[in-house]
């Protein structure tokens, strides 16, 4: 199976004091351009190691990553990475945070005032525009992530990936961010992944919802395809039998076949 | 018509009222933060006056010393050739003194706090030997730096920067070892080179550090010049006060202490504010 990005038969163990775990085995998933791909499982099932070996920034220990015919062997901006907590750096303005991604990725190709141009359009395409020259500690949770997610666009890149990235924000300013990303990802037809563990999210937000198992050696359960037009209105789209199926489905996968440890 | 009139004259009447108002307001907060220091030194200097007023007491009471030093305080500029200068040059001595020492050990430092932070290799070769030498007192280094020397000017700043380099080193280092890791997964996203890494993430980022070593670093050396240059001579305020213990002139001691501790403090301020203008945040 070959697609825009292909994840072939990749595995990763770690060496521990008490010998290696693997975390992941047999991953093989193909995703298409444009399309919008959450990933859901139970906290340490490796969604996250998963999302590193897609990044780069660590290296799978069996298979591989292919991006548009190129093997990821190491972290770069063709595959821009919306960090769980934002990680922008404190001591850069909003528009400085983007503008050292942009100057960093094109400063060869376009001038200056491009540049400037460019920083200021992706600052505008997640709303920060009134806020450019604040600080990370000036900006609330919300705007952070969405600086973050500017820096991640601003980057042009093939493939956005987003670790949990509404994780840390309360409901309101996440269906907020939800709504700016689904309006981002119709606007670029960008193609992405999102780590997520809410059910409601990975539903309005993806063409597909890939659910892992739990660890050790955590792989693909299922995939639940979501048959919604875009773009889809939250209070629409939740009344649809489509989107009861789906939620279904992935309730059904996460709490009965693969409960999490009783334990936990 | 008449409301609107009634308005315009109304205004005019109640802005001075209110101005008056926010002053009160003002002013009323400027004595909640200026009082408290002002009454405490207040009754300090009472106490210290009943204590040291009586004939035979041992030290000056406050008013024997703003007596005694009335000269000194009047005029800091004069200059009557040798070591009989004014404070201002005396502390102004102390101060280049300082400043120079400080400086070799604040550019040093930060050098040898990014390596050890940065290598494991480094840092395991050197924090062994940092943490030893850096609880040797600073005169401690006076002997072996006169020997060295053989001048006293140039040994009296080498105490000043080994006493100040240890807390910029070992700051630094830890600075630049807490830098999270995020910031290193964004550099490698972007792929900064190791020169755009240094200069855009690891500087920054461990700023606040540095400037906490430097604090801690001017704090040490102002404490140490005075002690050394009670040994060395010369011009200086640690000469300064060992010269009127000489002379029995316990007034211009007392002077000269209270000015090492306001410098002491402003020095302190002064660095402070220098990190937050350069981190572009509080630390």
């Amino acid at each position: 199976m070959q697609g825009y990005l292909t994840i072939e038969q990749v595995g990763k163990s770690f060496d521990t004091a008490t010998g290696p775990f693997t975390a992941l085995s047999n991953v093989s998933l193909a995703i298409q351009k444009g399309e919008f791909v959450s990933i859901i499982g139970h906290s340490g099932c490796g969604k996250s190691t998963l999302l590193n070996i897609v990044a780069g920034l660590s290296g799978p220990s069996t298979g591989a990553v292919l991006l548009d015919g190129q093997v990821v062997d190491e972290p770069g901006p063709d595959r821009a990475v919306v960090f769980q907590n934002h990680s922008l750096l404190p001591w850069l303005t909003a528009y400085a945070n983007v503008r050292l991604a942009v100057d960093k990725v094109f400063g060869k190709t376009k001038s200056a005032t491009e540049r400037d141009a460019w920083t200021r359009h992706n600052l505008a395409l997640v709303q920060m525009s009134h806020a450019l020259d604040k600080k990370p500690d000036e900006l609330s949770g919300g705007m952070r992530q969405r600086v973050g997610i500017a820096r991640a666009l601003a980057m042009q890149p093939k493939i956005l990936l987003l670790d949990e990235p509404f994780g840390a924000l309360d409901a309101l300013t996440r269906a907020h961010l939800q709504d700016s990303v689904m309006d981002i990802h119709r606007e670029t037809k960008s193609t992405a992944i999102m780590i997520t563990h809410d059910v409601d999210e990975a539903v309005l937000l993806s063409d597909r919802i890939v659910m892992m198992t739990n660890g050790p050696s955590a792989t693909i359960g299922e995939i639940c395809e979501v048959r919604l037009d875009r773009p889809r209105r939250r209070l629409e789209v939740s009344d649809t039998a489509e989107y009861a199926r789906c939620r279904k489905q992935v309730l059904r996968f996460l709490y009965e076949r693969h409960a999490h440890n009783k334990a936990a | 018509m008449t409301t609107i009139l009634r308005d315009v004259e109304r205004k005019p009447r109640l802005k001075p009222w209110l101005a008056s108002l926010k002053l009160l307001e003002k002013m009323r907060n400027a004595a909640a933060v200026l009082l408290p220091p002002l009454i405490t030194i207040g009754f300090l200097l009472l106490l210290w006056q009943l204590l040291c007023g009586h004939e035979g007491a041992s030290l000056p009471p406050p008013s024997r010393v703003l007596k005694d030093t009335w000269g000194l305080i009047r005029d800091p500029f004069f200059d009557n050739g040798g070591t009989d200068v004014g404070l201002f040059w005396q502390i102004l001595a102390s101060l280049k003194r300082v400043g120079i020492g400080f400086s070799l050990a604040a550019v040093s430092g930060i050098a040898l706090g990014v390596l050890i932070g940065q290598s494991t290799f480094a840092y395991r070769g050197l924090d062994p030997l940092f943490q030893v030498l850096r609880t040797v007192p600073p005169l401690a280094w006076l002997p072996i730096s006169l020997a060295a020397f053989k001048d006293s000017g140039p040994s009296a700043i080498f105490v000043i920067f080994i006493t100040a380099i240890w807390p910029i080193i070992l700051n630094t280092a830890v600075g630049v070892r807490q830098i999270p890791e995020d910031y290193r997964n964004i550099a490698r996203v972007l792929r900064l080179n190791g020169f755009e890494y240094f200069f855009k993430i690891v500087l920054p980022a461990s700023v606040p550090y540095m400037f906490t070593g430097l604090r801690i670093g001017v704090g040490l050396s102002w404490l140490a010049i005075v002690a050394a240059e009670m040994l060395v001579g010369g011009v200086g305020i640690g000469f300064f006060i060992w010269d009127g213990w000489n002379s029995s002139l316990l007034s211009e001691i007392i002077l000269a202490l209270i000015y090492v501790g306001i410098i002491g403090f402003l020095l302190d301020r002064v660095i402070g504010f220098v990190g937050r203008l350069i981190a572009g945040r509080p630390i």
